[in-house]
């Protein structure tokens, strides 16, 4: 970037030498001529990367509410419908106090190589000017902001695990603890500075990780396949059938994730330029390939596509896609899409029966396991032609993912995903067991029945005699 | 006075009513139901788990009629109705011992 202001100062520079009077005898006002001009570029960039940081920052909270909310809101029985939205507008809530409180300076403060400082506790030292280790042309507080969109999302995506039986209470309690303990070292170790995993800065074992493939789903989803199994399954389950009660719902829902998914991957990039580029057509054409390979094996096996394939299918993609977002060309993302999308269909079709885990709406057929895939695939698909991440002690670009050369990446990619994996299964169980404990995480097999909109909210989804 | 109760194919709704008309029946209250006879029900798949849909959409038709009109009303209904295909519906008859008009408190035949 910097060279690039330069350039543009430089040209600018000419530009006015040309068309203004020599003066040699000024050499001190020119110099402040310059220096003016520099200032006003950079605060043109920064203006330009800052809007696009913000519509990216309120992209990604649409992804929460009401994407998820809607997708997974569709998918329940009708008398559970509230009950699963009002757990994703919670996390909206709740996270976003709390990572005001605590769980941002966990994630992004230096600090250990495992988890961030204290030293931003309330938000200090948290202002408008830029933090250059994380983006030199936004404000922090843009950038501060963005992330926490990130961590809403993550834990409303674990709700798919428990949805139809898990108390409200119960529910929120163990994803604030859950944010703190599982969430905030797993950002803190890709994404922080001074992060054991961070590619960008230097970290012990890189773990190429765009957009959150290791942090957002890794570690939601097998959170997620801990939840289905450490609570047991619905009352019923499965010999009575819990079919979606509106795929019109999820289909919206759905296709609001697709769109502000483009917030999320491109987003990544954490400026306006080529890299946003790269991302955002990744991750559409990620998203179209998983929809195709999904609805195809279905269409195979059942002798139908179904809507719901289609839809399930394209969520799938999306997350194979998002730690490879910004680092691999467009047709390796049309690959890691297909794969995605008969690996997903894999995990949710044959996976979940053969073990029996209720994982009632897929968010580890669908996250955990393609979130793990895709993490693997970046490893395998990201070049330096699209994001030259390493670099020599002269600053040439090394060589990235395996189809560079570079098979070493797919060793650090495993590393990545293992820590990943065990602290979501030892933290997750945990802090299930603290919670089981003190209020007890299931609702009583009444309350169940009766459906958890009236039990726990005192309300119906919908009331066709109003 | 018989009260026909009639559960049919709701695509065939339209051609009943029309049916019924043309042989005098002017009155009938439609109920949009769910049921199933013999007929076995559908399959749905959502995310490869298999649903048996056993109870299907279906209308059913009631009015209550003068004794003379209650052939030639079951046969416009099993005329207009008949698919020849199983879930076509039954038409279930009854007696009705009065029928009152709650406007003017007609009894009888002349109330319906």
């Amino acid at each position: 970037m910097r060279p690039r202001i330069a350039k543009l100062s430089l040209a600018l520079f000419s530009l006015s030498i040309l068309c203004t009077p020599v003066c040699f005898a000024q050499d001190a006002s020119t110099a402040a001529q310059l220096a003016r001009l520099q200032s006003q570029i950079a605060n043109a960039q920064m203006s330009a990367d800052n809007a696009w940081m913000l519509v990216c920052a309120a992209l990604v909270l649409m992804m929460t509410g009401p994407g998820l909310a809607l997708f997974y809101g569709g998918l329940v029985r009708r008398k559970n419908v509230l009950s699963v939205m009002m757990q994703s507008f919670a996390m909206m809530a709740i996270i976003t106090v709390l990572w005001a409180l605590v769980t941002y300076s966990l994630a992004f403060d230096s600090g250990t190589s495992f988890i961030g400082g204290l030293h931003h506790l309330f938000l200090r030292g948290v202002g408008l000017a830029p933090d250059p280790d994380y983006a030199a042309t936004l404000p922090l507080q843009t950038f501060m902001v963005y992330q926490l969109m990130f961590a809403i999302i993550t834990p409303a995506l674990i709700t798919g695990a428990f949805a139809e039986r898990m108390k409200f209470s119960a529910m929120a309690v163990f994803l604030v603890l859950w944010a703190i303990f599982v969430y905030s070292p797993m950002a803190h170790m890709v994404w922080g500075k001074g992060g054991l995993l961070n590619a960008a800065l230097g970290g012990r074992f890189p773990t190429l990780d765009f957009a959150g493939g290791t942090v957002v789903h890794v570690t939601s989803g097998v959170s997620a396949l801990v939840c289905a199994i450490y609570l047991g399954k619905r009352v019923g389950y499965p010999k009575e059938p819990t079919p979606p009660h509106s795929v019109v719902l999820s289909f919206i829902g759905a296709c609001m994730l697709w769109v502000g998914w483009f917030g999320f991957n491109a987003g990544s990039a954490l400026a306006a330029g080529t890299l946003a580029t790269s991302a955002f057509v990744n991750t559409h054409f990620a998203a179209a390939a998983a929809a195709l390979s999904w609805g195809a094996a279905e269409w195979i096996r059942n002798g139908k596509p179904s809507a719901l394939g289609a839809i399930s299918g394209a969520v799938a993609g999306l997350v194979a896609i998002t730690p490879a977002a910004g680092f691999v060309q467009p047709m390796s993302a049309i690959v890691i899409g297909l794969i995605a999308g008969l690996f997903c269909y894999f995990m949710v079709i044959k996976v979940k029966s053969w073990f029996g885990y209720d994982d009632s709406l897929d968010a580890f057929g669908v996250h955990g396991a393609g979130g793990t895939l895709g993490a693997i695939l970046t490893g395998v698909f990201a070049t330096s032609a699209i994001n030259p991440i390493f670099k020599d002690a002269h600053g040439n670009a090394l060589p990235s993912g395996a189809i560079d050369g570079n098979w070493h990446q797919v060793l650090n990619q495993f590393i990545g995903i293992g820590l990943a994996w065990i602290i979501s299964i030892v933290g997750t169980l945990v802090l299930l067991k603290i919670v089981d404990l003190v209020i007890g995480l299931r609702v009583t097999r009444e309350e169940e029945m009766e459906g958890l909109d009236i039990t726990q909210h005192g309300e119906e989804g919908y009331d066709y005699g109003a | 006075m018989q009260k026909i109760e009639a559960v049919i194919q709701p695509s065939k709704l339209d051609a009943v009513k029309d049916a019924l008309l043309e042989v005098g029946i002017e009155g009938m209250t439609i109920l949009e139901a769910r049921g199933h006879g013999r007929q076995k029900g559908h399959t749905e798949f959502y995310r490869g788990r298999e649903y048996t849909v056993d109870l299907l959409p279906k209308i059913k038709l009631e009015m209550v009629v003068p004794d003379e009109l209650v052939e030639k009303a079951v046969q416009a209904i099993v005329s207009s109705a008949r698919t020849g295909k199983i879930g076509d519906g039954k038409i279930f008859l009854s007696k009705i011992d009065e029928a009152i008009r709650i406007r003017n408190d007609e009894r009888g035949a002349s109330a319906l």
